[in-house]
């Protein structure tokens, strides 16, 4: 029986969340293959339906990482997008999938450790949970038997 | 005279009218209107009857009154826009008439939020300065708002409330002003205890006149424990209660406080008694008229007048 | 602008679940301007519920199209070329919206997706409030271009009630005491005295009182 391997998606800020994940990797610090990295200008550029269709498509867990509190390079970006990640929580809670799978976390440029240990527990936190359950019916539509 | 009311009668002759109010029941119970009615023959001149109080049913004002008048006392009709359009009030007036009542209180109501029923729909058909206007208009012109003629139409005796302690209280008296306006002959007013507001309000009163205009009774409500009085100064809007009453009740021992309840009351009387253009008290001991005759006498209030 | 607000998830799958086939359609109107049913909500509903329903293990065929209106026939009669293939549709403008469908697709069960609310304004971004109950006689003119029956809780037009509290209704102190209102903008413009102008009864008859209303321009129709 396999391991259920995770897949979550990370939306990362390019000033500062993407800047982090580059420090870990050339400070060699480890953190999961599970965590997919999907660059934007600014946190703030990511609307409700990508976190949405993340899901839709098969994601187990999402998380946005944007700049520190007051230090987003375009001024709030990363508030309004906590406010966006607070609302789809309640949504996919509405939908029996669970808000617990997408978080927003915050980190400055630096701060490769912060990155890796991130990436690290949300990939624990998703697999705890388990998979997403919209996967049996992907796998059913793809006519393979549910893992 | 305008109409038959002895309230009427009181204060046309210069005595101090004493009025106190009957919350009727919640149920169709006839002989507890009759019991709390009885407690104030001879002790006011007339009682008035709440109408869906806080928004909670209870039996109509209308139907208590009846057993009120039956009793051979003087029922004040209290009566909502809330719960009823213009039709229904005009007819609810014509009944009432019709079994010898001639003193209503206009009232707007409070909202249903806060009772029992906060689903129903909020009547407002009109507002209670307009409830006055009909009223007057059925008495002075004997027709009914919408334009028809009345057949013997009713003479009440026209009361509305007034809140010197509402906000804003720059806008108080001319709200005074608009209900005279409008056929007001008299008001009580919400319970007092900050007796520094009121003579204020009062002051502003007497600059224009109203209270040659508008009879009016001060609302007095004795407080029974300490608890009661944070209770009105916190929860219940449009109340002012200032420290040193709440002060007063704590600093008194739990066995004593319904005695100093009484005793702020009767102290507040006299100090009233003395303000110009007072011309009576409205008593609402809510849950506990069987107090009103103590604080009348009290008052220097008893025997009230006869042969009027 | 109307306003809505969508329904609970739970009583929109209640809806259609019978349903295989479905055509969300949002309003490019009022309710995008609220964030209630425009083309992102649509997009966003149609993807919780298509995750809705696979948690169950099935997958429903959602067509999304957000019309410029739902409230003219003419716009409605775009959605004619893709009846065929729905079985439902699930309509996310405010209700005249949504009847404005079922009369023109007769045969076609049409569900609302939105609580269609009330006529308001936007107070900041994110917050709409009541302004309006269409009265059909407007009487903004005379209370300092505030409105007293959408805005008093209990419809006065000769406020403000003994309940006003530090300018807050007496049901909560989330609720402006609009006849606090009045009266400071009436100080405002000079206009005090007409405060003691008492406003007559108001006819209902041209509001929703008299009837379900119509308006015609013989101008305008045939």
């Amino acid at each position: 029986m396999e391991q259920f391997e995770p897949v979550v998606v990370a939306f990362c800020c390019h000033y500062c969340a993407y800047t982090a994940a580059d420090m870990a990797g050339s400070k060699r610090l480890a953190y999961p293959a599970n965590v997919n990295i999907v660059r934007v200008p600014c946190s703030g550029k990511v609307d409700a339906i990508h976190l949405m269709k993340a899901f839709e498509k098969g994601a187990d867990g999402v998380y946005v990482a944007g700049c520190l509190e007051g230090d987003c390079h375009f001024k709030n970006g990363n508030t309004q997008v906590a406010r966006r990640v607070a609302y789809v929580k309640r949504l996919l809670d509405e939908i029996g999938i669970g808000g617990e799978r997408l978080e927003m976390f915050y980190m400055s440029a630096g701060m490769g450790e912060r990155f890796a240990r991130i990436a690290t527990e949300m990939t624990e936190k998703i697999r705890d949970l388990g998979p997403n359950p919209v996967k049996s019916a992907l796998n059913k539509k793809k006519g393979k038997a549910v893992a | 005279m305008k109409t038959e009311s002895r309230l009427e009668k009181v204060l046309a002759s210069g005595n101090l009218a004493v009025t106190s109010e009957c919350g009727p029941p919640r149920g169709a119970l006839p002989d507890k209107v009759r019991e709390k009615a009885e407690m104030l023959r001879g002790y006011v001149d007339a009682i008035n009857v709440t109408d869906n109080q806080t928004a909670m049913v209870r039996m109509s004002s209308f139907a208590a009154c009846v057993i009120i008048k039956q009793m051979g006392l003087d029922p004040i009709l209290q009566m909502v826009t809330r719960d009823r359009n213009r039709l229904a009030m005009q007819a609810d007036i014509l009944g009432a008439y019709a079994h010898g009542i001639d003193t209503m209180l206009c009232l707007s109501g409070d909202h249903p939020y806060f009772g029992d029923h906060p689903q129903a729909m909020n009547v407002h058909d009109i507002d209670s300065i307009q409830f006055v206007q009909m009223v007057h208009q059925m008495r002075e012109e004997g027709k009914f708002m919408g334009g028809g003629d009345i057949l013997n139409p009713p003479k009440m005796f026209i009361g509305a409330a007034a809140n010197p302690f509402a906000d804003p209280f720059e806008l108080r008296v001319a709200r005074l002003a608009k209900k005279a306006k409008a056929g007001t002959d008299f008001v009580q007013t919400q319970c007092i205890y900050n007796l520094d507001k009121f003579e204020l309000w009062m002051k502003g009163v007497r600059d224009r006149g109203l209270h040659e205009k508008v009879h009016i009774l001060a609302g007095i409500t004795p407080m029974k424990t300490a608890g009661m009085a944070r209770y009105m100064k916190n929860k219940v809007p449009g109340m002012d209660v200032p420290d040193e009453v709440v002060d007063r009740m704590a600093g008194v021992p739990k066995e004593k406080m319904a005695e100093e309840g009484i005793k702020i009351c009767v102290e507040s009387i006299q100090r009233l008694k003395e303000v110009k253009g007072v011309s009576g008290f409205h008593i609402m001991a809510i849950e506990w008229e069987q107090k009103v005759p103590e604080i009348v006498e009290k008052a220097g209030l008893y025997p009230r007048p006869e042969n009027l | 602008m109307i306003t809505a607000e969508r329904k609970p998830l739970e009583e929109i799958v209640a809806s259609v679940k019978p349903f295989q086939r479905i055509l969300l359609v949002g309003c490019n109107e009022c309710v995008t301007v609220c964030a209630a049913g425009g083309r992102k909500e649509v997009g966003l509903l149609a993807s919780a519920l298509q995750m809705h329903f696979m948690t169950e293990g099935k997958t429903i065929d959602i067509k999304e199209i957000t019309l410029e209106r739902q409230c003219d026939p003419e716009y409605v009669e775009e959605l004619n070329v893709h009846m065929d293939q729905a079985d439902a549709v699930l309509s996310m403008a405010c209700g005249c919206g949504v009847q404005e469908i079922a009369r023109r697709y007769r045969e076609k069960p049409v569900f609302p997706a939105v609580n269609t609310k009330f006529m308001g304004a936007s107070e900041r971004q994110g917050v709409w409030a009541e302004r309006c109950q269409g009265c059909g006689d407007c009487l903004l003119g005379l209370t300092g271009g505030i409105c007293p029956i959408a805005r008093c809780s209990k419809r006065l037009l000769n406020g403000p009630c003994g309940g006003s509290t530090t300018g807050k209704c007496e049901i909560s102190p989330e609720v402006d005491c609009v006849w606090q209102l009045i009266w400071d903008r009436l100080k405002a413009l000079g206009m005090q005295d007409r405060y003691e102008d008492i406003m007559p009864a108001k006819n209902w008859q041209t509001g929703r009182g008299g009837g379900p209303r119509k308006i015609i321009r013989e101008d305008l129709a045939e």
